[in-house]
């Protein structure tokens, strides 16, 4: 009987093609494993092998479990979507979210008690502080961009999520170059490029998933029934296409072999820095600002029960935001060896890029027309709404510090550290939360478990954020003027040591600021934990009261 | 100032600018065309509907 039933199933062509490469791939990481130069770059190799030969037992063992028929596109003329790879994302963002908060508290404390290092190299600072930037922004910000659009291409396309092992081959081939890349900066392989740390074996692999992660994303759009393709969706597109873009062109580089994880780019010099800073900048712009505008485009309006405030205004904002933020990069390296003309051109675009900033920023406020009340009485939300504003208030600050006379003050300082975390925390995590606030439910089919919860973990985390970017803003402003201190005889006025120790105090306030920030996000996992966990279904929409147009 | 440098930044001053001007007046153009408003109108409510 079961060999009848198999005997009509027929293995398609991805899965035995798939199997059979990691097949492959456990091997040659087996003969590299024995003969790398060093045991970090074996561990990695073991790494690789191991998740190989997992996949080859997963795709086999789904062969096996799963119906005949391939899913259908549709049941009963409904779009048949496929949440499985979003809930995975949902789940795995929190986690990583957690873990990037705590190392960030970790290495925050490090720097107002350098004991905390205890004089092991895999948890000194300079090993934790990429883990702590890479698992926020890469492993918590990176899942949730990756389920959010694999969820909002689906339902604004009216069609299921296209490929059947693929989206899950994103998901999960994702997490792994995050753990290949985290534990590398904890041995200590890494690139020394900031937001480009990996080394060029997680880079070759980041390229195949991140190229699947486009085609199954174009592909759903392809198969769309909603003939217009929605604005969050061209966020979404821009971001994919730009980070393959920016991805390739700043990890040209050659290995020494490939036994060894050390390999060398094929420039060099001030050409380094700026295509380093080509791609930092645009990790911000494309990553850290398309994709999670693609979030407010599709959860504030659904949140809000509100169209979005000006669509035209939206595609102005999306063009005029993805032409200019790409030639701003050159503003990271103010008064450095960088020629002059490129210095001013970075610093002008930074400018004009304050005014389609603010557009979307407006759009995303504005949205509330007519549901104003709501902030009162949703906290989500509220902290989405937050976010937007945020986002205008690190919008605002970013060019004004990209002036040269500005940034002469505020560079190498904690400023910028102070103004990357408005960013980061206030209008990135705030976003983000605010989506899985919306995702959880819905994709579980359950009632959120405690607005309240919501609220308690938006004040908290709302206190965090200010202890956080107020301290940063008076150590960075002290730091930057005692730097630059004459005295009448023209000597420096201070030691270096004297400006630090003159930090300590604001250093603390700031780790306050993370542990409150951690501490709400805490609260946050243990009422999506609730939610799931608990029996009472989602009401359904019909039963709510229609608002009154 | 070596000549080549000073013919690049010439060439990129003019037709950095027109470029510019020239994708911003067609995107705004595009978007603000009349006859799509209610293209747009409907455009924007679709995260609100539901199948």
């Amino acid at each position: 009987m079961a060999n009848a039933l198999a005997a009509q199933k027929k293995m398609t062509i991805g899965e035995g093609g798939l199997a059979l490469t990691f097949a492959a791939m456990a091997l040659l990481c087996i003969v590299i494993a024995a003969k790398a130069y060093t045991p970090e770059y074996a561990f990695h190799a073991y790494l690789f092998t191991a998740a190989s030969v997992a996949s080859v037992f997963a795709i086999v063992n789904r062969y096996y479990n799963r119906p005949a028929e391939p899913a259908p596109l549709t049941i009963d003329g409904k779009p048949n979507y496929n949440m499985g790879p979003v809930k995975f994302g949902t789940v795995i963002a929190m986690f990583w979210g957690i873990a990037g908060f705590l190392v960030g508290l970790i290495i925050a404390l490090q720097l107002a008690f350098p004991a905390l290092n205890f004089d092991l190299q895999w948890i000194s600072f300079g090993r934790l502080r990429p883990l702590h930037t890479s698992a926020v922004i890469f492993a918590f910000g990176g899942n949730v961009l990756i389920a959010t659009s694999f969820y909002v291409v689906q339902r604004t396309s009216r069609a299921r999520l296209a490929g059947d092992l693929s989206p899950w081959f994103v998901v999960l081939g994702y997490n792994f170059f995050i753990l290949i890349a985290g534990t590398g900066y904890l041995l200590g392989i890494t690139q020394s490029k900031e937001y480009a740390e990996p080394e060029w074996y997680a880079d070759l692999w980041l390229t195949v998933v991140w190229v699947t992660y486009l085609l199954v994303f174009l592909a759903t759009l392809w198969r769309r029934v909603e003939p217009h393709i929605y604005v969050a969706n061209w966020f979404y597109l821009a971001f994919i296409i730009t980070i393959a873009m920016l991805h390739l062109g700043n990890n040209a580089t050659v290995p020494v072999s490939i036994f060894s994880p050390k390999s060398y780019i094929v420039w060099s010099g001030v050409q380094d820095a700026m295509v380093q800073w080509w791609y930092g900048h645009n990790a911000v712009g494309f990553f850290l600002t398309a994709g999670f505008l693609a979030i407010m485009y599709y959860f504030i309006p659904k949140r809000a029960e509100r169209p979005v405030y000006s669509y035209r205004l939206s595609i102005i904002h999306f063009w005029a935001l993805i032409f200019l933020y790409i030639w701003a990069g050159p503003h990271h390296l103010h008064y450095t060896a960088l020629p002059d003309w490129a210095q001013t051109l970075g610093m002008t675009f930074s400018i004009i890029l304050w005014m389609p900033s603010w557009g979307g920023m407006i759009n995303g406020i504005m949205t509330l027309s007519g549901a104003w009340d709501k902030l009162r009485t949703d906290p989500v939300l509220r902290m989405m709404v937050v976010s937007v504003a945020f986002y205008g208030m690190s919008t605002f600050e970013g060019p004004m510090m990209s002036v040269k006379v500005v940034n002469s003050l505020s560079h190498y300082t904690d400023w910028t550290i102070g103004h990357v975390h408005s960013g980061a925390l206030g209008w990135v995590a705030y976003i983000s939360f605010g989506a899985i606030y919306c995702l959880v439910p819905w994709l579980w089919n359950r009632k959120l478990y405690s607005l309240k919860l919501v609220n308690w973990h938006f004040w908290i985390s709302t206190i965090g954020i200010v202890l956080y970017i107020t301290s940063m803003w008076v150590s960075g402003i002290l730091q930057g003027l005692m730097w630059r201190a004459y005295t009448s005889l023209g000597f420096l006025e201070y030691s270096f040591v004297e400006t630090v120790e003159a930090m300590h105090p604001f250093y603390v306030i700031r780790a306050l600021g993370g542990f409150l920030f951690l501490c709400g996000a805490l609260v946050m996992v243990w009422n999506l934990w609730k939610t799931v966990n608990s029996a009472e279904a989602e009401e359904t929409a019909g039963l709510a009261l229609a608002p009154a147009e | 100032m070596d000549p080549t440098y000073k013919a690049v930044s010439e060439f990129a001053q003019i037709w950095g600018l027109i470029y510019f001007c020239a994708i911003f007046m067609s995107v705004a153009i595009y978007a603000l065309w009349p006859s799509r408003k209610q293209q747009f109108d409907e455009a924007a409510r679709i995260p609100l509907r539901e199948d």
